[in-house]
């Protein structure tokens, strides 16, 4: 294709290298720096020693970490509300892409049901009628109060209903030839042959979850916060209320660096594990879902 | 409820649609309705559609008062509209370096660092920020005073704060953004490629002239898109990362809600500034979508 090596072309190869390797140096860089410091100990990280590497590699911040009850606390509430949630998530998006896949002239009313999901996207009520609407129907302080205000995700519907749209017509016919209602149909031909965006609304639902903190954060007491919003009560608000004195105690021999390092660490573990395959999926999923021209 | 083709029923159709109709009518449309409480004097023990005190416009006579809300507004936009510009620029950027690639493996790795930080929450990043920013401690500074300078309050000073959160924004975002550009390099025909090489077009001319008017109808589209989201300045990011000594230029409408609403339970008052940013983004993302249908016949379904 490119006919010309130039010594022109050999130059820009060389700074494009170095300017890609230089952005990836500024993604890992932040990273790497508080992985070091919840490896190092607490003369090392008072003293400004560590950089990208830990310094007298100890493991006691994350035994602290690990010992803490508060933290597995947060940790088992967010597993909670991720399997509530994903699996919610995930069910209703099947069951309404489905139906809304269909041409006008198969699903009577369609254009009424799309502006009707159509229409959340462009307006809301804000913050604080959601806030009271969660408070009078007494969800404060559940799970459900994490899990239901999100669980209709209009984008992932488009998501999958696009990719339904790509089944071919004949493996329907044939279905319904062999009697199958539609019920049969979805669950039987549709979804095993779009598992790729499946897997993609799934994993997207998972982060979404295991990342969300604000409603933890307005929506439950201290003692059922989900994990994020721990982390934010922890290491962003400096709130130590919900720490015992022996607790007190031990932190006072940690730097309070490497605690919050490891924890935050903890917490990033668990999408880094869905990473691979949410990278497998995410590129084919985007560009069947969201643009298309 | 039976059509001609075959033995398709259209009812189960109507059915599947039933549990998220009702989730969405509970949990999107009653809230639509309970802004209402925004031309109220809004008193909880009455509920949501109680018998509530009526005050007409005097909620929003008393948010157009309140000294710093001019203020508010034109961080919201300031910082909004930076975000979309380099959250624009830097990945169709970086989207083009990265399609001048030849190494797989390269190409490859570079793509898993970069999309990364798009997966994280920002209570991770914003505690690593804090750590790494910090005037004192912070690895950003240490490296600065390598060279003699700062220290540098990227989080404490009004001159540096809504550029600290453009940044660490594009820096969180800018590789999933770049998804969609290479996908859109990617598809462009590849023998008008070869058509320009045969005319002698070097690769600064090929970029100019194949590779970017490939892209342009992408860029308009994203570019419409994005004007609904110019009263979004990311309040998770925002509100973890901000304090009192930045209000003046990093205090945003979204904060500002949540600091009236739930901090001092002014839920009128707080209602009306939420109602007031739906209201403007409703109008501007209703344009923008009709721009993007009427241009590029972009449907959203």
């Amino acid at each position: 294709m490119h006919v010309h090596s130039t010594t022109g072309t050999r130059i820009f190869n060389l700074f494009n290298l170095i300017v890609l390797t230089l952005t990836c140096a500024g993604c890992l860089i932040p990273f790497i720096h508080i992985v070091s410091l919840s490896f190092s100990d607490k003369a090392a990280v008072m003293g400004g020693l560590v950089k990208l590497w830990p310094v007298h590699f100890t493991l006691d911040p994350y035994r602290y970490v690990l010992e803490r009850g508060a933290f597995w606390h947060a940790f088992g509430m967010t597993l909670e509300r991720v399997a509530i949630g994903a699996t919610l998530n995930v069910v209703l998006v099947i069951i309404l892409a489905y139906p809304l896949s269909k041409a006008g002239d198969k699903l009577r009313m369609r254009t009424l049901y799309v502006w009707i999901f159509f229409f959340t996207m462009l307006f809301n009520g804000g913050l604080i009628p959601n806030y009271i609407l969660v408070k009078e129907l007494h969800l404060l302080d559940t799970v459900w109060a994490l899990v239901l205000p999100g669980a209709v995700g209009v984008f992932n519907i488009v998501l999958l209903l696009n990719f339904f749209r790509e089944v071919p017509a004949e493996l329907e016919d044939a279905a319904f030839i062999d009697g199958a209602g539609h019920w049969r149909t979805l669950w039987q031909i549709y979804v095993p042959v779009s598992l790729p965006a499946i897997a993609t609304v799934t994993l997207f639902s998972i982060v979404g979850h295991w990342n969300a903190w604000f409603d933890g954060m307005i929506y439950m007491k201290v003692s059922h916060y989900p994990l994020q919003t721990y982390l934010q009560s922890i290491v962003i608000k400096f709130d130590f209320n919900t720490m015992s004195p022996e607790e007190a105690k031990r932190l006072a021999k940690l730097n309070d660096r490497s605690i919050k390092s490891a924890q935050m660490i903890v917490a990033v573990i668990p999408v880094l594990l869905v990473y691979p395959y949410l990278q497998k999926y995410f590129v084919s999923g985007i560009r069947l879902g969201s643009v298309k021209g | 409820m039976f059509k001609r083709y075959g033995n398709r029923r259209e009812l189960p159709l109507h059915l599947m649609l039933v549990p998220g109709l009702v989730m969405l009518l509970i949990f999107a449309y009653v809230p639509m309705m309970g802004i209402i409480i925004a031309f109220q004097q809004f008193n909880p023990v009455k509920g949501l559609f109680g018998d509530q005190n009526w005050v007409g416009l005097a909620n929003f006579k008393t948010i157009f008062a309140m000294p710093n809300i001019w203020q508010v507004i034109g961080n919201t936009v300031f910082i909004a509209v930076m975000k979309i510009i380099l959250g624009m620029i830097v990945p169709i950027v970086f989207a083009l370096l990265l399609n001048e690639v030849k190494q797989v493996l390269f190409k490859r790795v570079t793509q898993t660092i970069i999309y990364f930080p798009y997966f994280l929450s920002w209570i991770i990043l914003s505690g690593i920020m804090i750590d790494i920013l910090s005037p004192s401690t912070g690895l950003a500074n240490v490296i600065l005073s390598w060279f003699g300078l700062g220290p540098v309050y990227f989080l404490g000073e009004n001159s540096w704060f809504p550029y600290t959160m453009v940044a660490s924004d594009v820096w969180k975002n800018f590789g999933f953004n770049s998804v969609i550009y290479l996908a859109t390099i990617t598809s462009i025909d590849t023998t008008l490629y070869e058509a320009s090489a045969v005319d002698g077009a070097g690769r600064w001319r090929q970029t100019w002239h194949v590779t970017l008017p490939g892209m342009r109808m992408i860029i308009v589209l994203l570019m419409v898109l994005s004007l609904g989201s110019i009263f979004d300045a990311g309040f998770d990011q925002i509100f973890n990362l901000y304090s009192p000594q930045v209000f003046a230029s990093g205090d945003i409408i979204d904060t500002m809600i949540y600091r009236l609403g739930l901090q001092q339970s002014q839920y009128s008052i707080s209602a009306g500034v939420g109602l007031m940013k739906s209201g403007v983004s409703f109008v501007l993302i209703t344009v923008s979508y009709y721009m993007a249908y009427r241009l590029f016949k972009y449907r959203f379904f």
